[in-house]
């Protein structure tokens, strides 16, 4: 296949930076998506440009690392994929496509198509967490937990922080990262001390990152590679409100 | 960028996005009950001017003598208006901070030009913001027209019954009304079920299902129930 | 002896406090010197990596209340590889009441590891790996339960007993969740400094002692030195030496190579673990292997067309026409023979002209016969995710065509040496997780890795550190213009200018892609002697082709991808070389590693434990002279040495 490429080029955060075309030709159907970028970038590293910057690592879809808004769509046009599983065999021979990272104020642009997503670690650091120092721990089977729960829990802690829902949300929120974790240890008995403190300080901290508001669209949904639901945003407001509200929560 | 303290924290959060969407659930929740009573006092057109008339000094008279004249009525407007003004209030913060976080554009910050739509969104839900701005200049214009009998098309009347009647034999003043409910209907398919989420009620797929069932439930009953005397009185039915 | 390397002292100080082995690790932390909790506060520990072993570690640190500094190469800690594992993490719980105890995953390991593992720490990994788990679930890890409420277990990797706890195909993303935010706790409590996107280039060392770091701001570019009392190093295995792995695209052993370059003792490089149930490669583009969990091979029929070359479609080749070749050589164990076995087999038939898919190499992995007996649901239920990732790379349905495999490098048992108290040869260079060498001998068990990271991470190292600590802080006035320091500094920036002055005609990836195929093809599942030399003439050889001719792009002062990944690929280079020569040096079959020419009349890998009983721990004496081999003998008390078989 012979692909034409658009690509965000921004040779740094002070940069303006602006849209850049290139052509890649002989490209197999079953690359992945990243391996067609390589091969991009070892034309250009050949002819002596500057070769894309990219974020990626395990490319298995685990890691979060990898973004890219490709055609406007967090992750691309697979549903449940992270760009790195992404394969070309979804495009066809002559496709034009136009990839840009990442957008909101408060995940700025690096270089190219890397943004700074530490706001999403503050908002962990804030309070995503449940206080276990090292060797204080009882027996593993002391507390049972529901299966539901468990289940509940996990499909939470599912999330892998990639940042996908807030590049597609129109009021660029965290709502659905903040909700998966909120989700995610509140739903297990060991998180129940620290609820209320949690979903109060990290929504606190989402907010001053600059984060918008969830106006439940539900876009996030649909572009989140660990397919968390749209109701963790909701188990999160509720869980804000009954924090706000219980007598000794300041 | 860090917030510190516990109270820094507490603070922070009541005036975050969760708390604001809240506020602006129960304002708008209290406007949909409200608007189930107006629709109910509506359709007493078909019980004919007097018992129209009756019911609208009724709705003055309640409480009496324990509230003086109207005292009812100037309650449940005094309500009426913090949730409106908690409503907007909450909905124009929000929104600024939305375009604060997307770079003034929202979802139309990327260059390209394709799925600007979005994959899943619908129509309803991003249409709220200029949604809510139709309807608000429909209901200043309304409140004009039949509550405060300052603009009269058809002609002006002390009974409501005949002011209602007057206004809804033009063709135009109901195209207008049916316009509006249009623009009420949206708001209120994607602001019932999102109310709900905001207060924290989804709490699950089958949950996030009766939710979106209840808010279509409301917005074909409230549209209907209001659409059904202009429309009758257009056609001549009642007369 | 040949002119590839030089034999140096055995190795004699372990630290290993010796008595019953059930009480030795009891008896070390009695020994081993405190620090007291109000001195804690000035004394600073640098820790490279955020993995299950290095955010674990700086987590309990800081806990613990020392000044601590993070480092990772992500934009974020819970980003490091050990996120990707997939299986579980075996305990010594026995909560099933199986006959499991302390002592028999001990055996295991030992066994697992074809005994060349140390018995001291391999039984202290066993007695702690207890409260791992109650460490995870105290922090949230939403382990898989019982519908009663309690943990779940299966058994895993061919073990008798159900010890592998879960979630779901996912443990090592929520094991590493667990640590990460046990991390950023501490980061809100000020105790840890954490820093991302960061890469650790040198090691400082002054007075004999690890004392700092140098680190690159990746964003940046500006070269920063780091100074404290202790130094630790997390940073993983070096399985990218190999290019194609699973590790992910940026593990790289440019914290330990440096290490071992400023004295560190490198010990069995040329352990690696090649894993067999892994997505083949589609082709030449390929820039790494995504693995699939071994329990595909409880319920797959592993086998190839027994005509060399046949290539119709799998479903039209009968029966009696396929070779179910593990089935055929291992009638007892079958498709549930050891990883090395079935790799090892695997790559006999493709070499043999068996391979199937467009590229040759790869075997099938067939569900048909599964489907019919347990049902499409049944095998949708366990399998599932798995099937749905296949599909997604492949685009092939494998519960209509056999699923293809190919073995792949998955993890390197061999690292930096360590004692007991898993401090390396140079004092105050602690070095834990996969970037060590010490439990895993020659071969690691399945769900080990998650459990040996953790249990160096929050449970030894804290404990054996502050003996160090207590008797060795960093002398007052020594600061960042110490000598050592700006030396090393230097000689980052200086080896930094020259990649980047080069500007010749091949990429980065070019090279090392070639480096991969070579060790691959001669260091990989099957070596042997001519093999290894040829190997280590065409490293040699390839690498003076890189200094002269490789192509880094861009600036020193910027984001410069292409030159990070120089940086790794030049020590790639070295580090090749070295597991090449270890390979040399171990002319016996071992653990994942089969020597040609050590082999039984039936062709099975045969262990000579007479001759090569021991660690073998390198020393770096200098660019082209030839390293120093050091013994360490390894003595076992508590289990007796037999020959694997699985016939």
């Amino acid at each position: 296949m012979n692909i034409t490429l658009r690509i965000w080029r921004q040779q740094n955060h002070d940069d303006q930076g602006r849209m850049v075309s290139y052509g890649v030709d002989d490209i197999s159907p079953d690359m992945s998506f990243l391996e067609m970028l390589d091969v991009l970038n070892e034309q250009l590293t050949l002819t002596g440009d500057d070769p894309v910057a990219f974020d990626h690592d395990c490319r298995e879809g685990i890691c979060g690392m990898c973004s890219l808004m490709i055609n406007g769509l967090a992750h691309g046009p697979e549903a449940l994929t992270a760009t790195c599983q992404l394969h070309m065999r979804h495009f066809a021979d002559g496709d034009v496509i136009d990839i840009e990272p990442w957008r909101s104020n408060a995940f700025p642009v690096i270089k190219d198509l890397i943004v700074d997503r530490s706001a999403l670690d503050r908002i962990v650091q804030a309070g995503g967490y449940i206080s276990a120092p090292t060797g204080s721990a009882p027996d593993a089977n002391t507390t049972s937990v529901a299966r539901k729960d468990a289940d509940r829990a996990f499909d939470g802690a599912a999330c892998i922080s990639c940042g996908a829902c807030v590049a597609a949300c129109p009021n660029g929120s965290a709502s659905l990262f903040l909700g998966a974790k909120i989700t995610h240890l509140g739903s297990l008995p060991q998180g129940q001390p620290e609820r209320d403190s949690r979903a109060v300080s990290m929504t606190a901290q989402h907010d001053a990152e600059g984060f918008g508001g969830c106006t439940q669209i539900g876009e996030c949904t649909a572009v989140c590679p660990a397919g968390i639901p749209l109701d963790m945003i909701s188990q999160l407001n509720h869980d804000v409100l009954s924090g706000l509200t219980q007598p000794g929560g300041q | 960028m860090t917030v510190k303290t516990t109270a820094g924290r507490y603070g922070r959060a009541l005036r975050s996005s969760v708390v604001l969407h809240a506020v602006m659930a129960v304002g708008g929740l209290i406007m949909a009950l409200y608007l189930v009573a107006h629709m109910y006092g509506n359709l007493k057109i078909f019980s004919g001017q007097a018992a129209f008339d009756g019911y609208s000094s009724y709705l003055r008279t309640i409480g009496e003598p324990l509230l003086p004249y109207s005292g009812a009525l100037w309650i449940l407007r005094v309500v009426l208006l913090v949730s409106v003004g908690a409503h907007i209030y909450a909905a124009f913060v929000l929104w600024h901070r939305a375009r604060a976080a997307t770079g003034g554009k929202g979802g139309w910050r990327y260059q390209t030009t394709r799925n600007r739509r979005g994959v899943q969104r619908s129509y309803a839900s991003f249409t709220m913001r200029w949604g809510g701005i139709v309807i608000l200049l429909f209901v200043i214009y309304h409140l004009l027209h039949l509550t405060a009998n300052v603009i009269a098309p058809g002609g002006a009347s002390e009974s409501p019954y005949e002011r209602m009647i007057n206004g809804f034999s033009i063709w135009w003043v109901v195209l207008s009304y049916v316009i509006a409910l249009i623009a009420l209907g949206f708001h209120l398919r994607h602001g019932v079920w999102s109310a709900f989420a905001s207060l924290g009620a989804n709490t699950s797929v089958v949950r996030r299902r009766r939710l979106n069932q209840l808010a279509y439930a409301v917005t074909i009953v409230i549209i209907g129930g209001f659409l059904i005397p202009p429309v009758s009185i257009l056609m001549g039915w009642v007369r | 002896m040949n002119d590839l390397y030089t034999l140096g002292e055995p190795l004699v100080d372990l630290k290993d406090p010796g008595g019953p082995i059930e009480d030795r690790w009891d008896k070390r932390r009695f020994e081993a010197k405190l620090v007291s909790p109000a001195n804690r506060r000035r004394l600073s520990v640098i820790v490279i990596g955020t993995g299950l072993a290095g955010g674990s570690a700086a987590a309990t640190l800081g806990e613990a209340g020392y000044h601590v500094k993070s480092f990772c190469y992500q934009d974020s800690p819970r980003r490091a590889h050990s996120i990707a594992a997939q299986g579980g993490i075996n305990a010594a719980k026995d909560y099933r009441n199986d006959g499991d105890s302390i002592r028999r995953l001990f055996y295991d390991t030992i066994k697992g590891g074809d005994y060349r593992s140390r018995e001291s720490n391999v039984y202290r990994l066993a007695q702690v790996s207890e409260s791992i788990i109650d460490q995870a679930v105290a922090q949230g890890v939403p382990f898989a339960r019982e519908y009663g409420g309690l943990l779940d277990t299966r058994s895993f990797g061919g073990v008798q007993v159900s010890r592998t706890f879960y979630a779901r195909g996912q443990t090592g993303q929520q094991l590493l969740l667990g640590a990460y935010q046990a991390l950023e706790r501490q980061v809100q409590a000020g105790t840890v400094d954490l820093h991302t996107r960061h890469e650790m280039l040198d090691l400082i060392v002054i007075d004999g002692r690890a004392r700092g770091v140098v680190i690159r701001d990746m964003i940046t570019g500006e070269i920063e030195t780091h100074l404290a009392d202790a130094v630790v190093l997390a940073s993983g295995g070096y399985g990218n030496a190999f290019y194609l792995s699973t590790n992910a695209m940026g593990c790289n052993a440019t914290a330990i190579w440096r290490a071992h370059r400023k004295g560190a003792l490198f010990a069995n490089p040329c352990f690696t673990q090649i894993h067999p149930t892994c997505i083949p490669v589609s082709g030449t583009h390929q820039s790494k292997l995504t693995l699939m969990s071994e329990s595909l091979r409880n319920d797959g029929r592993i086998w190839v067309p027994a005509k060399a070359g046949d290539d119709r479609d799998p479903r039209e080749i009968p029966e009696t026409e396929r070779d179910y070749f593990l089935e055929r050589m291992y009638p007892a164990f079958g498709n549930l023979v050891p990883r090395d076995v079935a790799s090892r087999a695997a790559k006999n038939q493709c070499d043999a002209g068996h391979g199937v898919g467009p590229t040759g190499l790869g075997v099938y992995l067939d569900f048909v016969d599964a489907i019919g007996r347990l049902g499409r649901s049944v095998i949708e239920s366990k399998y599932g995710n798995l099937f749905d990732m296949y599909r997604k790379i492949t685009a092939e349905d494998p519960y209509q065509v056999p699923m293809r495999i190919y073995p792949a490098i998955h993890y390197t048992m061999g690292g930096l040496w360590v004692d007991y108290d898993l401090q390396s040869s140079i004092p105050g260079l602690f070095v834990i997780g996969e970037a060590n060498f010490s439990d895993h001998g020659a071969n690691r068990l399945g769900a080990s890795a998650l459990m040996q990271g953790l249990a160096d991470g929050y449970f030894i190292l804290p404990n054996t550190i502050n003996d160090y600590l207590a008797a060795n802080p960093l002398s007052p006035g020594i600061d960042t213009s110490h000598p050592e320091a700006v030396k090393a500094a230097t000689a980052v920036r200086d080896r930094i200018e020259k990649l980047l002055a080069i500007n010749g005609g091949r990429s980065v990836d070019s090279f090392h892609r070639e480096l991969g195929s070579i060790l691959w093809e001669h260091c990989g599942m099957e070596r042997n002697a001519e093999g290894l030399e040829h190997a280590i003439g065409l490293i040699r050889g390839l690498k003076e082709q890189f200094w002269s001719n490789v192509r880094v792009t861009g600036h020193d002062e910027e984001l410069n991808q292409a030159l990070e990944r120089a940086g790794r690929v030049a020590d790639f280079f070295e580090l090749a070389e070295l597991m090449c020569i270890d390979a040399l040096n171990r002319a016996e079959s071992c653990g994942g590693h089969f020597r040609s020419e050590s082999q039984t009349d039936e062709g099975e890998a045969l262990r000579r434990d007479g001759e090569y009983a021991y660690v073998a721990a390198w020393e770096f004496t200098g660019l082209g002279t030839p390293p120093r081999l050091h013994k360490e003998n390894l003595e076992f008390e508590y289990v007796e040495l037999q020959q694997r078989s699985y016939k």
